[in-house]
């Protein structure tokens, strides 16, 4: 008996101990923590529409997409933070859209875990670049081993193909729902 | 009443005898994993250490405390206490290798080094020597992944602590940042460290066997002479 009521009172204080600590550092942390990535994103809305000053987050989209204001508070277009699945996990991809959702501006890649040297070559300039100015209607489409032809057109990374397939779905289904929203007039 | 040994000796022995990883073969996860690059190396190697420094000083001076039937679930949650600190203030103050690190920080929950050394040391030994003992072994296994990420991110990716260290002409071998080369120069480490204890064996042998026949052959020459 003596050692069971040992055993639950070590134990028990143990749990309030570590409990009350842990809930001491997280309260110095937390703040630090959004701090941190509120300037991450704002960092990327940026990136990716370049002309931007302000942002507004647009609520009740289902999923994340700012407006971004230039500096006459107009609209310059939108941020786009879509993921999916790449080759070995998600992908989080955030894009800039011209008002009328036509047009990229740029991408952005915010998070993957692709293969490195093959698959990590979607975050370096070559690939991501020639999302710059890209046409959207009716949607992206990408070709393999020619160089793109086509004003909506990405040529694949060779050695990467499913990667920069993934890529590419993931901007079509962000942007597919983004024009639902546009047609409901939500944006 | 067991022998002990010298202070110092407590704290040297985690670094080369009984280093965590070349010797014991213990936290291998994070140690092939992270160790893509010095710095994230380096960082691993810190967080543990602390960790394990945290832990040990605390369960070594609760060891009469605790009681026996359930040590485990005790250490376990010390631990996971540190950990989650270390993950919090890692988040909250250097984000950027916080996201290099993924989820291997919180795992430092489940090392074995950790854990085993509060069941091997810490629980059975006073507070100032686990503390040494803490920090041997920590700075064994933050040197032996400072040793893995520097052959991994030299040859791999061609820079030391990020600085360029070889020419551009020298192709990166892309193996050596993906898992198969953590396993490879793993290996051949492990491989060199116990060459070098074998022959160190050896060398001792050898010469034990020679005195041994240096002794025979004067007792030879003595009875020779009678």
């Amino acid at each position: 008996m003596k050692t069971i009521i040992h055993m639950i009172a070590a134990l028990t204080i143990l749990g309030i101990l570590a409990g009350g600590l842990l809930a001491y550092v997280n309260g110095w942390s937390s703040p630090l923590i959004a701090e941190n990535e509120r300037k991450e994103t704002e960092r990327a809305i940026f990136l990716v529409i370049p002309e931007g000053k302000s942002y507004e987050r647009i609520q009740n989209a289902g999923f994340e997409v700012y407006k971004v204001f230039d500096e006459s508070k107009s609209l310059s277009g939108y941020s786009l933070v879509y993921d999916g699945n790449g080759f070995q996990g998600k992908i989080k991809i955030m894009a800039g859209l011209n008002n009328n959702l036509e047009k990229i501006t740029s991408i952005e890649i915010l998070s993957q875990v692709e293969t490195p040297g093959l698959g990590t070559k979607i975050t370096e300039e070559p690939f991501k670049g020639q999302f710059n100015h890209l046409i959207t209607s009716p949607s992206i489409i990408w070709v393999k081993g020619t160089p793109a032809s086509k004003e909506n057109e990405i040529q694949t990374i060779t050695g990467a193909t499913i990667t920069s397939k993934a890529v590419v779905d993931i901007l079509n289904g962000g942007i597919a729902r983004l024009r639902e929203l546009k047609a409901r007039e939500a944006l | 009443m067991k022998k002990q040994v010298t202070l110092a000796r407590e704290f040297l022995k985690g670094i080369w005898e009984i280093n965590p990883v070349f010797k014991q073969v213990l936290g291998l996860c994070p140690a092939l994993a992270v160790t893509v690059s010095v710095v994230n190396g380096l960082a691993m190697g810190v967080a543990a250490t602390f960790v394990l420094v945290c832990s040990s000083f605390l369960i070594s001076s609760l060891r009469k405390w605790i009681p026996s039937q359930v040590r485990i679930a005790f250490f376990i949650v010390v631990i996971a206490t540190f950990v989650t600190i270390a993950d919090l203030v890692m988040k909250a103050k250097l984000p950027e290798l916080s996201k290099a690190l993924g989820p291997f920080i919180p795992l430092i929950v489940v090392n074995c080094v950790i854990l085993g050394r509060q069941e091997a040391f810490s629980s059975r030994n006073k507070p100032l020597r686990s503390v040494l003992d803490a920090l041997g072994i920590g700075a064994g296994f933050t040197l032996a992944l400072i040793a893995l990420g520097g052959v991994r991110e030299v040859i791999g990716s061609r820079t030391f602590f990020g600085f360029p260290v070889l020419p551009d002409q020298f192709e990166p071998w892309l193996i050596m940042i993906l898992p198969a080369g953590a396993f490879l120069t793993f290996g051949l480490m492990m491989g060199f460290a116990n060459m070098y204890t074998d022959k160190k064996a050896r060398i001792a042998k050898d010469r034990q066997l020679g005195k041994l026949i240096l002794k025979q052959e004067r007792q030879l020459i003595k009875e020779a002479e009678v």
